[in-house]
C-alpha cells in the first residue's frame, strides 16, 4: 500500500523540528537563519511557513500522478509503488521542465552550482523502504506530521473531522488535487488562507500532454501517407508531362479512346 | 566599394561589441553557474534562453520544412530558388538551438541523455529525438549543395536516391516538434495566463511557424540581395507573400475562434501587463496580414520586407509571452532577463547571421539563373493578378 504523509495545521506549534530532521536527514547545513526562512529552496526541502497565528508546512506533495516525473525527458523522476517520487541526479541534464510542470512550485535548483542537481523532498524513500518513518514525521512532538499508510491517512483525518467539526475547514486538501498527493493537509480554515494553491486542476497533469502525446502515431502514420500520395501524384504529373510531352502528343490521344 | 567600407565597419564594430560582451557571459555562465549568468529563480526556472533561443529558434527555421514541402512535396518548382536560402537558415538555425540549449541546460555535456534514457510520456523527450533527427535531416538536405560547390557527383546520386523519403521525414519531424514546443506548455494550466493558455496551444504553434518560415524566406531573400547586390525575387516573394496571408489569416481565426470558446476576451477589460502584450502580440500579426493582402505592398520590396519583419516580430513576441511573460502572474514572480542572458542570445543570433553570410558567399546557395527564369516567368503572373488583388 503506497505511504502518505497527514499534516494537520492544527496540531502544528511551528517548532519546526520537521526542519532540523529533514535537514539532518539530507547532509544539509541547519542554523537559526536558514530556520528563519520561510521557503523552500534548494538547501532546505520542507519549512514551516506562519500566517497569522496559523503556521503550514511546505514539502512535496509526491503526487499520485506527478507532473514532474511525466515531464522528465531523461526519466529522473520516478513514481515509486511505495509512494515517494524520486530523484536520479545523475540521469538529469537540468532542464528544469520539472521545476516548470510541478503545480506545487517544489523542485528547486542549486542555481548557483557548476553542476547543479534539482533538489526536493522524495518523501525519504530510503527510510520508508526499511520500514521506517519519515524523517520529520519521526521528529514532530505533536503529531502533526504523521506518516503513513494513505488510505489509513485518509480515514484518520476524516475521523478527526467527524470528531471535531467546529475545529477543521471539512475538508482534506490533497484527496483530489491534481489527481491526489500523498500529502495531504488538514486545516482550520479554507486552504489558501494557509498558503495552499485551491486553483489546481482536479485531473492528473500528465493527462494534458498525454492527450496529444498519444496522437503522435496516428500523426505519423496519416502523414507519411499523405505527404507521400501527395509527391505521388505531383511527381506523377511531372513524370507525364515529360514523357509524354509535347514530342508525343499522339499516343496521349490514342490511350484516351481506347 | 569604396563607398560600401564604412557600412560594413560599423556593422563589424556592433558584432564585434556583441561578441565580447557575448563571450564575458559565456565566461560567467561556464564559472558562476546559471544563477551567476541569469535571473532565473526556483520559481522560474525557464527565461529568455528556453523561450527565445530555442522556441524562436526552431520556429524562424521552420521556412525549411515549409519550403521543402511545397517544392518537392507539392512540387509547385518555382519557389525553388529561395528553397536553398530556406534550408541554410534551417540548419543553422537548429544548430544555434543547440548552442542555447548548452547554455541553458544545467548539464550541457548530457545533452545526449534523452537519446539513451527513454520516457516517451515526456514531451521534451519527443522534441529532443524530433530536433536530433531533424537536424541530421537538414544536414543531409543541405549536402547537395556541398557536392555541387565540389563537384562530388557520386555522392549526389546517392543522396538523390534518398531525398524524397527524406524530404517527407523532415516534414513530418518538423510538423511534430514545431507543434511539440506548444504541448510543452499543455502541462501548466493553472500557471500560464488565459490568453495563451489553450488546449490547441500545439496546433497554434504549428501554424503559426509555417507563416513565420514564410515570413523569414522574404527577410532573408530581401537581406542578401542586399548582401550580394543581387536581383530580389520580388515576383516570387510577392506570390509567397500571398500564401502568407493566406497562412496568417488560417492562424488568427483559430486564435479567435480558441479564445472565444475560452471566453478569454472579457480579459482584454484588465489593464495589466498581459494585457497589453497580448495587444502588441496581436497587432503584429493582424497589421501585416492586412496589409500583404494588398498587391501595392506585395510588389514594393520595402512595404513587404517590413511586413515580413512584423510577422517575425509577432511570432517572437507570441513565443516570448507564452515562455516567459505569461507565466509571470501564475508563478508568482516578475521576471526581467539578466544582461548575460541578452547578451548571450544577441550573440547567437549576431553569429546566425555571419555564419549565413559566410556560407552563402562561398556556396551556391542562390541560383542566379534560376532566380532571374523565376522572376521573368512570374512577373507576367503578377502582372495578370495585380489587379485582381
Amino acid at each position: 500500500m503506497p505511504r502518505a504523509i497527514l499534516y494537520d495545521s492544527t496540531l502544528c506549534i511551528g517548532c519546526k523540528a520537521c526542519e532540523g530532521a529533514c535537514a539532518e536527514r539530507w547532509g544539509l547545513p541547519y542554523d537559526d537563519k536558514i530556520a528563519a526562512e520561510e521557503r523552500i529552496s534548494a538547501h532546505k526541502l520542507t519549512c514551516i511557513e506562519t500566517h497569522g497565528d496559523r503556521f503550514s508546512r511546505r514539502l512535496c506533495m509526491n503526487c499520485l500522478q506527478p507532473a514532474c516525473a511525466s515531464v522528465c525527458p531523461v526519466g529522473a523522476l520516478q513514481k515509486t509503488t511505495l509512494g515517494p517520487v524520486v530523484y536520479d541526479a545523475e540521469k538529469c541534464m537540468g532542464c528544469r521542465y520539472c521545476m516548470q510542470a510541478c503545480p506545487f512550485q517544489v523542485p528547486t535548483y542549486e542555481w548557483s552550482s557548476r553542476l547543479p542537481r534539482m533538489r526536493k523532498c522524495d518523501m525519504c524513500y530510503a527510510r520508508q523502504s526499511q520500514g521506517k518513518l519519515t524523517a520529520c514525521a519521526e521528529a514532530c512532538p505533536t503529531g502533526a506530521t504523521k506518516n503513513g499508510d494513505r488510505d489509513e491517512l485518509i480515514a484518520e483525518a476524516r475521523q478527526r473531522i467527524a470528531e471535531k467539526p467546529g475545529q477543521y475547514y471539512g475538508r482534506i486538501y490533497g484527496l483530489k488535487e491534481v489527481g491526489g498527493t500523498s500529502v495531504l493537509y488538514l486545516s482550520a480554515v479554507p486552504f489558501e488562507q494557509i498558503g495552499l494553491r485551491t486553483g489546481v486542476p482536479q485531473e492528473p497533469l500528465p493527462e494534458t500532454t498525454w492527450r496529444v502525446l498519444e496522437l503522435l502515431p496516428d500523426v505519423v502514420s496519416t502523414g507519411s501517407v499523405l505527404l507521400g500520395g501527395i509527391w505521388w501524384i505531383t511527381n506523377r504529373r511531372d513524370e507525364v508531362a515529360r514523357k509524354e510531352g509535347p514530342a508525343r502528343p499522339a499516343k496521349q490521344k490514342e490511350s484516351q479512346s481506347k | 566599394m569604396t563607398r560600401t567600407l564604412p557600412k560594413i565597419t560599423f556593422w563589424r564594430a556592433i558584432f564585434a561589441a556583441i561578441l565580447l560582451s557575448g563571450l564575458y557571459a559565456t565566461y560567467l555562465r561556464v564559472f558562476y553557474g546559471l544563477g551567476g549568468s541569469t535571473n532565473l529563480s526556483d520559481r522560474f526556472p525557464w527565461g529568455l534562453w528556453i523561450a527565445f533561443d530555442v522556441m524562436c529558434g526552431v520556429g524562424l527555421a521552420a521556412g525549411g520544412f515549409t519550403l521543402v514541402a511545397i517544392v518537392h512535396i507539392f512540387a509547385i518548382e518555382r519557389y525553388k530558388p529561395v528553397l536553398r536560402p530556406a534550408i541554410l537558415t534551417a540548419f543553422l538555425g537548429y544548430l544555434l538551438v543547440v548552442v542555447g540549449l548548452l547554455y541553458d541546460l544545467g548539464h550541457p555535456e548530457r545533452l545526449w541523455h534523452p537519446l539513451v534514457m527513454w520516457n516517451p510520456h515526456s514531451v521534451m523527450f519527443e522534441v529532443a529525438w524530433c530536433v536530433t533527427l531533424y537536424t541530421t535531416v537538414l544536414f543531409l538536405e543541405f549536402l547537395p549543395v556541398v557536392f555541387e560547390k565540389f563537384g562530388w557527383h557520386k555522392p549526389m546520386d546517392w543522396i538523390h536516391r534518398i531525398s524524397v523519403p527524406l524530404m517527407i521525414l523532415g516534414v513530418l519531424l518538423s510538423t511534430l516538434h514545431q507543434s511539440s514546443l506548444g504541448s510543452l506548455f499543455l502541462i501548466v494550466p493553472e500557471k500560464l495566463y488565459p490568453f495563451w493558455y489553450s488546449p490547441i496551444l500545439p496546433l497554434l504553434f504549428y501554424v503559426s511557424s509555417i507563416a513565420v518560415g514564410l515570413a523569414m524566406t522574404i527577410f532573408e531573400s530581401w537581406h542578401s540581395s542586399r548582401a550580394f547586390g543581387r536581383a530580389l525575387e520580388l515576383p516570387l516573394l510577392a506570390s509567397l507573400a500571398r500564401v502568407l496571408a493566406v497562412v496568417l489569416s488560417f492562424y488568427l481565426w483559430i486564435r479567435f475562434l480558441d479564445l472565444t470558446h475560452r471566453n478569454a476576451w472579457v480579459l482584454l477589460r484588465q489593464n495589466r501587463l498581459e494585457t497589453w502584450l497580448f495587444v502588441l502580440e496581436i497587432g503584429l500579426t493582424l497589421v501585416p496580414t492586412l496589409l500583404l493582402y494588398q498587391a501595392s505592398i506585395r510588389v514594393s520590396p520595402g512595404k513587404l520586407y517590413a511586413c515580413a519583419v512584423m510577422v517575425v516580430f509577432g511570432f517572437i513576441a507570441n513565443r516570448l509571452n507564452v515562455g516567459t511573460a505569461g507565466l509571470e502572474a501564475g508563478s508568482g514572480v516578475h521576471y526581467i532577463p539578466k544582461w548575460s542572458e541578452v547578451a548571450v542570445t544577441l550573440m547567437i543570433v549576431a553569429s546566425g547571421f555571419a555564419i549565413f553570410r559566410l556560407i552563402a558567399g562561398y556556396f551556391p546557395i542562390f541560383e542566379p539563373q534560376a532566380a532571374e527564369a523565376a522572376h521573368e516567368e512570374l512577373e507576367q503572373k503578377e502582372e495578370v493578378s495585380v489587379p485582381v488583388g
